[in-house]
């Protein structure tokens, strides 16, 4: 018995798809590419200051809390560096280094740790950062501020912020080709709207994402943008600028599809996309923040064990 | 392994293997063995109870009965004397019994059954047929009360890469027309259901039994999608398909109970598909009780330390810590496994992908009870989150991102689930 060969006994299945969440997280990154390039190219260095000190920054809070939580070495799955990621795109590229270090503690402690880890977060631990930063912080993410000293070829007012306080009459000043193509000001990651799409097919076509979510979500935005305009239409602005003004792309493809923190059930996907969008464009026009995706998706987030509970019944249940 | 495709937007497409009117001459005969083992279900007897002994001889052929006190006996598959019996442990930690022979060269027939084998009746396959190659269990089904309304002979495999009951339907068409005849005469089922992928349609007309093609597109090769997509009949939970009137018997069985009444001989062999290391498959013919070891010896697959040999296919089939282990009657198949083509499970968080939710062919909501299992809440787990409904084709581990055994837990569950209700009766 001593020197038989050992066989590897387990259960079945005996095939795996392959997939992992390190595969899911390096190709996330790789679908925010053009987004961050597109940053990068607008607001230079900083932009790529910004990027770097985030991703490292959330990798390094990730390894200090498996140490100090006993837990073994996380980093390598690339979670972290998810989150250092889509944190650092939401914020403006001048944004000062302790704002960088500090949100990504955020972050990676009270959005992922505090609860366990990995999958155990029930909020979008970046956007638990950037909720935290904005009201701690008001200065911080107030992107007239933050881009006094570019000069750039396109209107350099935030456009959401314009249109909060001029009505549509400012909306004339931004073209939507502009902002498709990346002319406006805002996070690192969040203005080229043509590139979060391509990042955001690209996801749904691996099926990285659930791909349901992100097109209610979407839907939500312009449905709401669309009747806010058709009532007060010289007040609110219509629905293909809410689309691609501010962090809705960002959200719809990256943050509101976080794997956690939203449901995995058909109905419950389309509610909490739909929910999701809504809630932004309320908080966009009659709200007291300037762009509603950040505490829309959160608010959503709370909602999800709740929403989840609508299912199919299983095969076999009775009624 | 079929991975998942680069671009994966739909459920993944895991479509069974066909065979395509391969020779006859691909069929391996296993020698004969030296030693055979065969299991009974069932804990180790009474030592007063025990019907046989070590040093006992048998003849090939032979009933076999283990105890006094239950029905359970098993037909030796070679001539020769007991070596051992003894307890064992099978999936799940249930009790069986094997009993060992050492096997002499040649076989000597028992012809008990040969006697009687003129009287095609059910009571002959009670008594010497109840267990037959591909339906361990055929004496319950076809003498099942209330009587069935229909039997489905199936000529698909139910796993992927497992080929057999496609091999006898291709390649044993005129045993297969016979067998459905004799089956109807046993059972006294006038409906008869022959089902078949669609590449087999002509060939499975010839039987004349009433035909259904199908895709064989796993999971729907399963009893339970068979019943729900072919025959419009959703098997509640806690009942069986035959409680809704349907059993099912493989084409390997029905054609190996046409053999046994016309040449009078139980069957002794089991047909098994071989999933060799790199995928390809070959049809082995075993006599039942043969070590694996055998049979992968005489087709010449090797294995190493730290290799994986499982006794079905890939998706449900029954990893094995010896390869000592017998072929049984319920073994359609032996896959090996090399080591480097190993996916390890892990013990991760799950992290709400919902790919789980998305393959589950019976719409449970795999991850939320997959966190009630593996905290040991079983109750609620069956209770609140459909652990029941499992229709056990692995799938979602076959899916999950964080690779945890799913298909163990639910399994494991239902086990428990199982024990606890029958200590529940017991105490009530």
């Amino acid at each position: 018995m001593l020197n038989e060969k050992l066989l590897v006994g387990s259960h079945a299945p005996y095939w795996h798809s392959g997939i992992s969440i390190r595969e899911r997280s390096y190709h996330t990154l790789l679908a925010a590419l053009p987004a961050v390039l597109m940053g990068i190219y607008q607001f230079g260095i900083p932009a790529l200051r910004v990027m770097a000190l985030s991703i490292s920054c959330a990798i390094l809070w990730e390894l200090i809390l498996n140490r100090v939580m006993k837990r073994p070495v996380t980093i390598g799955d690339g979670d972290a560096a998810v989150i250092g990621l889509l944190f650092g795109m939401l914020l403006p590229a001048t944004v000062p280094w302790w704002v960088v270090v500090l949100g990504t503690a955020v972050a990676v402690t009270v959005g992922k740790w505090i609860y366990g880890g990995l999958g155990c977060n029930p909020l979008n631990p970046a956007l638990v950062a950037i909720a935290t930063l904005i009201i701690s912080y008001k200065g911080v993410m107030d992107l007239d501020q933050a881009y006094l000293n570019y000069d750039f070829s396109f209107p350099a007012a935030d456009p959401l912020k314009a249109v909060k306080a001029l009505g549509t009459a400012a909306v004339a000043r931004y073209s939507l080709t502009g902002l498709l193509m990346g002319q406006q000001v805002g996070g690192v990651g969040t203005i080229f709207a043509l590139g979060l799409m391509i990042g955001g097919l690209y996801l749904i076509l691996r099926g990285l994402i659930r791909w349901e979510i992100s097109l209610s979500y979407i839907v939500g935005v312009l449905v709401t943008a669309y009747v806010f305009n058709l009532v007060h239409p010289e007040k609110y602005a219509g629905p293909w600028f809410h689309l691609l003004a501010g962090y809705t792309l960002l959200g719809a493809f990256f943050l509101i599809t976080e794997y956690s923190s939203s449901p995995v059930n058909l109905i419950p996907m389309v509610i909490f996309g739909v929910g999701a969008g809504v809630m932004t464009i309320l908080i966009r026009n009659i709200g007291g923040f300037t762009d509603g995706v950040v505490f829309a998706i959160l608010l959503f987030n709370i909602a999800n064990p709740l929403l989840d509970k609508i299912r199919p019944r299983a095969l076999g249940r009775s009624k | 392994m079929i991975k998942r495709p680069f671009f994966a937007i739909t459920k993944p497409k895991l479509r069974g293997s066909r065979v395509w009117g391969l020779p006859k001459e691909v069929l391996v005969e296993i020698p004969l063995p030296k030693k055979a083992t065969f299991v009974v279900k069932g804990p180790f007897p009474k030592v007063d109870e025990l019907m046989i002994g070590i040093g006992d001889r048998v003849r090939t052929g032979q009933k076999v009965r283990l105890a006094t006190d239950r029905g359970d006996y098993f037909i030796s598959s070679v001539t020769g004397t007991v070596s051992n019996i003894s307890p064992r442990s099978g999936y799940m930690g249930q009790a069986c019994t094997a009993v060992s022979v050492n096997a002499a060269e040649k076989d000597q027939r028992d012809d008990e059954f040969g006697r009687v084998a003129k009287d095609v009746s059910l009571q002959n396959v009670i008594k010497y047929l109840a267990s037959l190659p591909g339906a361990p269990n055929f004496g319950s089904v076809v003498s099942f009360k209330p009587p069935l309304e229909a039997l489905v002979v199936t000529g698909v495999d139910s796993d992927l890469l497992v080929t057999k009951n496609q091999f006898v339907v291709d390649t044993e068409a005129e045993a297969l027309k016979l067998g459905i005849e004799t089956l109807r005469k046993i059972s006294g089922i006038q409906r008869i259901i022959l089902l078949v992928p669609d590449y087999l349609k002509k060939q499975a007309e010839k039987t004349g039994a009433e035909v259904r093609a199908m895709d064989p597109l796993y999971p729907d090769t399963l009893p339970r999608m068979i019943m729900k997509k072919l025959l419009g009949k959703t098997v509640p939970v806690g009942k069986r398909c035959e409680d809704l009137g349907i059993g099912f018997v493989s084409a390997e069985a029905v054609v190996a109970l046409q053999k046994a009444f016309s040449e009078g001989q139980v069957p002794l062999h089991k047909l098994v598909t071989v999933i060799k290391k790199e995928g390809s498959t070959v049809h082995a013919k075993a006599r039942i009780g043969t070590p694996v070891k055998d049979v992968l010896k005489a087709l010449q697959i090797e294995t190493f330390q730290g290799d994986r040999v499982v006794l079905g296919g890939p998706m449900a089939g029954l990893a094995l810590f010896s390869e000592e282990e017998p072929v049984e009657a319920d073994t359609n198949a032996i896959m090996v496994q090399d080591k480097v083509q190993i996916v390890p499970g892990s013990d991760s968080h799950c992290v709400n992908c919902g790919e789980c939710v998305r393959v589950c062919p019976a719409k449970m909501p795999v991850n939320m009870l997959i966190r009630y299992l593996e905290n040991g809440r079983f109750e609620e787990a069956a209770q609140g989150y459909d652990l029941l409904s499992c229709i056990e084709c692995g799938l979602c581990t076959y899916a999950c991102i964080v690779r945890i055994p799913i298909f163990q837990y639910v399994m494991l569950g239902k086990q428990e689930i199982a024990r606890i209700r029958s200590a529940e009766e017991a105490h009530a």
